[in-house]
Parts: C-alpha cells; structure tokens; sequence
C-alpha cells in the first residue's frame, strides 16, 4: 500500500491533530538520556537531496535514527545525468535497495508527487520541498511551534492570526503554511509586495496585504520568510534597501505586535535584509525552537507513516486525480484539504 | 483504370450518395452509382473496389494539417517522415506541413526538399515542407525564403514554431519579403522574457502547484503587435495554436478591419484544460500550455464562427523518456494526428457547434488556402482530385496508443473514450488506410 | 479523531473486538468484579505495596495507558491516606515498544508522564488492567529501560486472566480469572467508561475472531491474545 506526504492539503485536521500530538509525545523522548526509541527497527528511510539543504537533511537523519530507522543518505546534486534520468533511475536503484520511505528533496515543483504515482518504487514518499510548490513537515512543526506558543496541547489554532511575509511567491513554505494552517482553523494574511505574490492567490484560503504595518497590531505569529538574493536582479523590486524598509521586521515593528506574539523564520535568516539581528536574538524569536521542532515533527510524520502496517494518516495526494471539468479553485482548494477514504 | 465506389457516403454530413472514384479523380457523385459512369470510355465496367458507407459513414476531403513536426532529419528517435505520414493518413490526413525545427532546421532550400522528396518516397500523405523564417530559427538574421520558395518543395509557409520571431523589425521584414512569391509567415506567439522558465498556463493552478507560470498575456502581446505589422506592410500573418480567449478577440477585431489574418487552433486546446496539471504527469505539458475553461470554450466558439480559420495538430512526438520524468524537466508537446479529428467531433460536432461541412471547411479547405496548396481542400465534386476520408461517426473507442502508427506515444487522451473514427483515406484515388488499417 | 481502520469501535482493554455492548449481543457478558469490589481490591493491594515496600517511601507508580492510568491514580490515592504522604505517579505509554506494530496499522501514542523526581533507583510499580500474555510488559520494561534504572520493578493487575506467553509474573493481583481464549474480560473504570466494573464475556460468532488488532489507537491496547488466536 502507497502512502505519502506530499502536500499539507493531504492532511485533514484530524491528521494533522494527530501528527502534532504524535510529534508532542516525541518531543518529550528528546528531554530523556536516551533519545533513541526502537519503533522502526529494520527499516530504511532514504534521504533523497537533489538540493543542498543541510538543515532539512539533518533534521530527517536525527528524527529516522532517534526511531532507530536505517538512514541512507543520496546527495544527487550535481549529477552529470540528465535531472530527468536522473530521477527515474535513482528511484529504481532506492527500490532495488529496499526504501521503506524516500525523504526527497528536489529543485522541480512535483518532483514528489511523481515519484510518489510514477510507479518507480513503492515505499513512502515524503516531501521535504520541491521546487517553489510544498514542504508540508516545515508547515507542521510550525504549526508545531505556534500552537505551543499560541493554544496549548491537543488544541488546533482556531482564530489565532497567523501573519507570512516575503517572498510568498516563491514560497514553499508559505503554500504548505497557508493550507495547513487554514485546515487547523487559523486565519493567514500574507505580506508581500505585488511583485511578490502568485497569480491567483486572492483564491487562497488566506487574506493578502502590501502593508505590512497596517497587519502587525492584530498578529499573533508572524513568519518572515527568506528573501532569496537571485530575486534581486530580476525587478521583483528595487532595491535591497526599499525592501527592508518595507517589508523588513526591526525593533520597531516588533514592539507593535501584540505581547504574546511570536515572530517565526524558516531559516537560514538573512540578517539586516528581512529580520534584524535585534529582532531575530530576541526572547520573542523562536527560531532554534523550530530546529527542534522539526526533529520532533518529522519524527512523529515517519513514526506515523511507517509504524504500522499501514500509515494512521489517510494522505491522499497520489490517488486525487483532477478532471478537465473541476469545480472553481476555491471549492478545489476547499475539497483538498478533505480527507477522502 | 482501377475504380472505386462508395455506396451510401453522407457527402459532407448530408444525405447518403454514391461516390465514383476513377484513377486519381472523383468521377461522379450521384444515387443509385453502379460504376459505369463518370465520363467518356467508362462503358459499364464494374469498380473493382466497392465500399459500404452504410448510409452512415461520413465522407469529407482529405484532412489537411498546417502543422506537423515529423522530426526528420535529426530526430528520427522520435519521428520520421515516413511514420509520421503513415499516422497522418489513419488520421485521415492526405497533406501535411512538416514544420521546420528539425536538426538541421529547414532553413535552406537543401533540407525542405530533402523533407519534400522524403514525402514523396512515403507515399501515405503529401508532404509540405515548411521554411524556417530565419537561419537556425535563432530570430537574427533572415533565412534564404525565396530559394526555399523557388525550390522543388514550393514552401509558402514559413515559420520558426518552437520560437516565436520576437524581433519586431525582423518580423516586419519577413512580412514584407514572403509577398513576393504569396508565402506566408506562421508566428510561434511567445513572448520570451515574460515566458522564461514557464511551465504552464499562469493562473490560480499554477500558483498553487508552484510551477512557474506563461501568461496569457505574453501569447496576445505578440499576436496584437504581428497583426499591426502585417496590416502596416499590407501582408498576410498566420497564428499557430492560438490558446488564449483574448487572442481570439485580437483575432476577431483585425478581421473586423478586414485585414489577412488567419489562425489556428490545436485539438487539445479545444479540449484540455490546466487542471489536468495537478497530476503533474508531463503527458499534460505542452505549449502553448493547456488553459482555462473559459478559454477553451472562447475557442471551441471562435473555430465554430470562423474567427479561427482551421484546426491544426501541432503533433509533436516525443520519445518515452522524455516524458517519463518530472515535470520540469519533460519535453513539451503531444502527438495529434491520429485523435484530431475524434477530438474535433467530440468538442465541435457533437456539441452541435460545427456540422461536417464546417469540420470539412476548417480541417482541409481553409487550411489548403492558407497553405496555398493545390489540389487539397478541394470541393467534393466530379473531376476534383480525389483525396477523401471516409469516417464512422458512430464509432466508440478508448484511445489506446501502443495501436498509434507515430513512433511516439505521448498522447494526452491514454484511455479516454473518444467518438469517431477513420474507416478510410484515399490520396487521389489510392486508399492509404482501409478499414481503419494502414494499407 | 482518526479511527482504526480495521475496526471502527472502540475496542476494551483486554482484546475484546468491540464495547461490551457488542459482546453482551453475542452473550451476555458476565461482572465478576463489581465497583465495590474494585475498591476493595484496590486498598487490598495498596496495603501489600506498603507492607511489602516497607512504607513505600521510594515507590513509584506507573500506570499503563488508558485504564493503568487510573488505576495507578486510584492507588496513589490509597497510599496516601495509608502513609500520610503523597505518592509519586504518573504513566508510561509503551506502543513505541510493541513488538506488533508491523502487524496493526500505526497507532497514535498516549501520554507518557514520568514524575519529576525519575526512577533512578527507585521501585517501580507497574500497574495495569488485565494481565494476559505479558506482551505488554515485556514491552513497558524495554520502555522503562530507556528512561532510567530503577532499583526493581514490580507489577500489579486488577486481573490476571492467564494465557502467558512470556516468562512475566504479576507481585499483585486483584482477581486471578482463570478464561478459556473464547472468552473476554473488559474492565470498566468510571473515569474512562462512566461506571467500575470488570464483565466476563464471549467473543461474538466463530466467523468474527479478532486479534487485538481492532483496538483503537487512543485507548492503547495493553494486552494482546496469544499468537495462536
């Protein structure tokens, strides 16, 4: 039986309830002398990066071994190979090796969602970002931080104002966020420049703002997201300079978030360019937290996926098979986050 | 002389008529045929093929498309003019226009007859060698037109499909030039920097699958700037698969003006829509990519008003591999030959939008006179050449490509039931597919 | 929440497929413990553990998710008012230690809640509703492995139903209930099922044997039937 993690809209609230206090319960194996639990004894997860991202690789390798997983690392950057044959063959080979689950990374939007439904191999996909489409366990252990922070154990995040800004464009993070956050009852408003903002985002379970002043009073976590350098030359907007004074968060714009809120960063932070060094070492930043976070998250997603015979979470990415005749994207959006058995 | 008689063929969707074909021409059209017509020494003598159209089967010309992509020379993995033509004529197809991006591009008077003469050789369809407009198809400097005009193919289209001409003063020469010997230039509609990267329609899907998107924008720009310029030099410009509903208003508003432009449409953009990406299975990648409802629907009903001269397959084979990968990283481009005209009855007949004289009128005599080709797109008449395709509109089939006589198999309709089907093909009175089969 | 799969109700505690109400369909289950007997038993055990504890200073009690919880809870309680001091308790979940988890779809996890003060050196109690195959704390002893060392562990039961399938003894039992493997023993506590008492029962039809695998994952499953089943 195939089953994945592709995208947040294959989590329903029950599923990504179930995932945060799995993840909850696996946090707590951190704060023991012994951080490892035998529940996954004897079987492989690979960590499949076509893209370099140390973090997101170290964090899967630490949440496989703590459930005593077999871990394989495959780094296939740079490969002379076509990245098509590349892919297709490097799947074959993962199957011939016997993967229980495939952690991957990849440069193309739906790189995932293929290798899930191609038919290549028949462990787990896990989708640890592609491309400018999803990275649906950052999503997670967000969700993970701020309920901590914002609602408490076993809650969802029902009303709490949940504030992205950046390049949502390009985001990955953002698009996993906005869906799952939506799921667990929280309201978005994404910040960005226009420049900034995908066609078609007013079709989003979200709301969209340019002023990120006008938003800051009534936030109960705001997320900066990293502003990619290569944005630069390509007249997303003027100058580093006008951006930063426009969608920049400094001490100033922190001291009008409201007392409680949290100021969230997917890392790796660009200091001086979206966040302040004053804002991103302040008490209220929870940064390292979400590092930590991800190990629990990731650990309870794989625990939940292959811990059993069968996963406990009904994903469904690979089986959804959109028609030519599908209903408006509001109501495509609204039935995807559904779980369908 | 062999003869050949239908019995009971609609003529053009209408009532069920005998049709006598005698060597290479239609000899008569009438009821109650029995052979011995059709002029002068035809004393009686029995056919020796008859055909029982059933009073059901439809005849129509012989289809004509204004753009194909056989792939040879260069890219025989995928295409060659042989198999490209013999899929073309169980597509009903009896004249074909072999686009120019092949390795080397047919920017030289060589290569087009090179393509021409290998048409000749396969003997399933004609073959219409389309010049590259300008060297290398790298938008620069003007290919040799006017050779390739002069040469044994006869190129009166031209065109850099694959690449839009975007260089306006290069686009406004070749305007000019093709109307010394009545060519035409064939624009590739594209926008470069508004498309770089682009992997689907731009739009709510697109930003929701993170695939980096081409705007509908960057195909109308373009269209609204050749239609200035074709109007400004006085000469003809013709739009390949035209995908947007504000192309096809741009479209209609020249037409208003009275100016010579005509367009394209392509089966699966009267069919398809972006929503299919969400499987981001690269059988689905094309371009221009598959849009919106809305717009396909604006051009189911601009082929239906005229607006939309002709219904062309933009056939593009691929070899499996690359398309069996992710989606970034897929060619772009579906085979079409042997489906269009069961898409075009599913989308344009059946919808009750076009009868089969309007498909015979989009899919052989307009595309014919744009193509400036003779002896195709003809009338059905006596003493007109014989090019003809008998089909069964009653017909019900899934599409099954490992059956495709293309070389490649990257159709988007795998398992799709489609109606229709071609029963037979004549190219001036020699039956190409007979009973569905390649003869 | 997410129901099991492989069956859509709630299971009991000792492996019955279904509620009492299921099983009472099939034949009517049986109470051989009663709340008041419970109660009885409970001080019972709570005096051995003082006795046999010598003033249970050290003791520590671990109930097993979902009714062990409250069953240590409900002793804890008992030593208190028989010490006049407060006794450590708190829950040790071991579905991240079944030796089934390839065999069920993947469970959610309960709460494990280790006093504050550890187990290191220690003793530990074990507590836990049914003891039936030893599964379970052959299980709850490798969990207990990864959070500390205690100076011994022991085990209490409310029953002891029999059918071992490991070398693992109860130190107390409430009620040793010799069963056949047609029958079920499901245990009620007001806390998690609103009355106390412990029903024996029938499995329902021949054609409708199951293996705990029908439990639901939120009230983990402590005892699985024996591998013949």
């Amino acid at each position: 039986m195939k089953r994945h993690l592709i995208s947040a809209a294959d989590l329903s609230r029950d599923d990504a309830l179930l995932v945060l206090d799995t993840a909850e319960e696996m946090a707590r194996v951190a704060d023991r002398p012994i951080k490892k639990l035998p529940t996954l004894r004897g079987r492989t997860v690979v960590n499949l990066f076509f893209e370099d991202s140390t973090r997101t690789r170290i964090s899967f390798e630490a949440a496989a071994k703590r459930l005593s997983a077999d871990v394989i690392n495959f780094s296939a950057k740079g490969s002379s190979v076509s990245k098509g044959e590349s892919l297709k063959d490097t799947a074959l080979t993962l199957e011939a090796m016997g993967a229980d689950a495939v952690v991957i990374r990849h440069g193309s939007s739906g790189a995932p969602h293929r290798l899930a439904t191609s038919g290549w191999i028949n462990g787990s996909v896990v989708n640890a970002g592609d491309g400018t489409h999803e990275h649906p366990t950052q999503a997670l252990l967000d969700a993970f931080t701020m309920r901590r922070h914002l609602s408490g154990v076993g809650r969802d995040l029902e009303g709490r104002r949940i504030t992205i800004v950046g390049d949502i464009l390009h985001s990955r993070v953002a698009r996993s966020n906005v869906l799952l956050l939506n799921t667990l009852g929280a309201h978005v408003t994404l910040v960005a420049p226009p420049t900034l903002l995908p066609i078609g985002v007013e079709q989003w379970p979200c709301e969209v703002s340019y002023d990120l002043d006008a938003v800051l009073a009534r936030t109960d976590a705001l997320m900066m997201l990293r502003v990619q350098s290569e944005r630069m030359n390509a007249a997303f907007f003027p100058t580093e300079r006008e951006y930063t004074r426009r969608y920049g968060l400094d001490g100033l714009r922190m001291a009008v978030l409201p007392e409680h809120a949290i100021v969230m960063h997917p890392g790796p932070m660009n200091r001086g360019m979206e966040i302040t060094a004053e804002v991103a070492d302040s008490p209220r930043c929870t940064v390292v937290e979400q590092v930590a976070n991800g190990v629990s998250t990731r650990m309870a997603v794989l625990y939940l996926l292959l811990g059993g015979s069968e996963p406990a979470i009904a994903t469904t990415s690979a089986t959804a098979v959109p028609v030519a005749t599908a209903p408006a994207n509001g109501a495509t959006t609204a039935a995807r986050t559904e779980e369908s058995k | 002389m062999s003869k050949i008689l239908i019995r009971g063929a609609k003529v053009l969707g209408g009532e069920p008529q005998d049709v006598l074909i005698d060597g290479e021409t239609i000899a008569a059209i009438g009821t109650g045929l029995s052979g011995g017509e059709g002029g002068p020494g035809a004393d009686g003598d029995a056919p020796a093929t008859v055909i029982d159209a059933e009073g059901r089967m439809v005849l129509l010309p012989g289809l004509v498309d204004l753009h194909t992509h056989l792939r040879e020379p260069g890219r025989e993995d995928s295409e060659t003019v042989l198999t490209g033509t013999r899929a073309a004529a169980v597509g009903g197809y009896t004249a074909v226009h072999a686009m120019a991006n092949t390795f080397p591009v047919a920017d030289t008077a060589g290569v087009v007859e090179q393509v021409w003469r290998l048409g000749k050789e396969s003997g399933y369809c004609d073959v219409q060698p389309v010049g590259a407009v300008t060297v290398g198809l790298e938008g620069k400097q003007l290919a040799e037109l006017g050779a390739m005009a002069d040469s044994a193919a006869q190129v009166r289209v031209f065109s850099d499909d694959g690449k839009c001409v975007d260089d306006a003063v290069i686009m406004r020469r070749a305007l000019e030039y093709v109307k010394a010997f009545d060519g035409v230039v064939a624009q590739h509609a594209q926008e470069p920097r508004l498309t770089e990267g682009a992997q689907m329609n731009e739009g709510t899907v697109s930003g929701e699958l993170g695939l980096t998107g081409w705007p509908a924008v960057a195909e109308e720009s373009i269209i609204a700037r050749d239609i200035l310029l074709a109007a400004h030099v006085g000469s003809r410009v013709h739009i390949c698969h035209l995908s947007t509903a504000g192309s096809v208003e741009l479209v209609r508003w020249a037409k208003s003006k009275g100016w010579d432009v005509t367009a394209e449409v392509t089966p699966h953009h009267l069919l398809l829509t972006d929503e299919l990406v969400r499987t981001y299975n690269p059988v689905y990648k094309v371009n221009p990519p598959l849009r919106t409802e809305a717009d396909v629907l604006a051009l189911r009903e601009a082929l239906a008003d005229g607006t939309i001269d002709c219904v062309a397959t933009d056939h593009a084979p691929h070899p499996h591999e690359d398309k069996d990968c992710e989606w970034a990283a897929a060619a772009m481009g579906m085979v079409g030959l042997e489906t269009a005209l069961s898409v075009v009855q599913h989308t344009m007949v059946d919808t009750g939008l076009l009868d089969w004289a309007g498909v015979a009128d989009r899919m052989s005599a307009r595309p014919a006179v744009i193509g400036r080709l003779a002896g195709h797109g003809r009338p059905l008449a006596a003493g007109e050449p014989a090019n003809l395709v008998l089909l069964d509109p009653a017909y019900r089939g899934v599409v099954n490509p490992a059956g495709f006589a293309s070389r490649s198999r990257n159709t988007p309709y795998e398992g799709r039931e489609l109606p229709g089907r071609v029963f037979a093909t004549f190219l001036r009175g020699q039956a190409t597919v007979m009973d569905g089969k390649l003869t | 929440m997410v129901e099991d799969r492989s069956n859509p109700e709630p299971g009991s505690g000792d492996g019955t497929p279904s509620g009492g109400q299921r099983a009472e369909h099939a034949a009517p289950a049986r109470a051989v413990l009663e709340a008041p007997d419970i109660a009885r038993v409970l001080t019972r055990i709570a005096h051995e553990i003082v006795e046999r504890a010598k003033g249970a200073d050290d003791v520590v009690l671990l109930g097993i998710p979902t009714r062990g919880v409250y069953l240590a809870q409900r002793l804890a309680a008992k030593l208190a008012e028989i010490t006049g001091r407060a006794a450590a308790v708190g829950s040790l979940d071991i579905t991240m230690y079944r030796d089934d988890l390839r065999l069920h779809p993947a469970r959610a996890l309960a709460r494990t809640e280790i006093p504050g003060a550890g187990i290191d050196g220690r003793l530990v109690i074990l507590v836990d509703d049914v003891l039936f195959s030893g599964r379970t704390i052959r299980a709850a002893l490798d969990a207990l492995n990864d959070i500390g060392r205690p100076r011994a562990v022991q085990l209490a039961v409310l029953v002891d139903r029999g059918h071992r399938e490991l070398p693992i003894r109860a130190d107390y039992v409430g009620k040793n209930l010799p069963t056949s493997l047609r029958e079920t023993v499901k245990v009620q506590l007001t806390e998690e099922d609103g009355r106390d008492t412990v029903l024996l029962g029938q499995k329902p039809g021949q054609g409708d044997e199951r293996t705990p695998a029908g439990q639901d994952r939120h009230t983990a499953p402590r005892e699985d039937l024996p591998a013949d089943d």
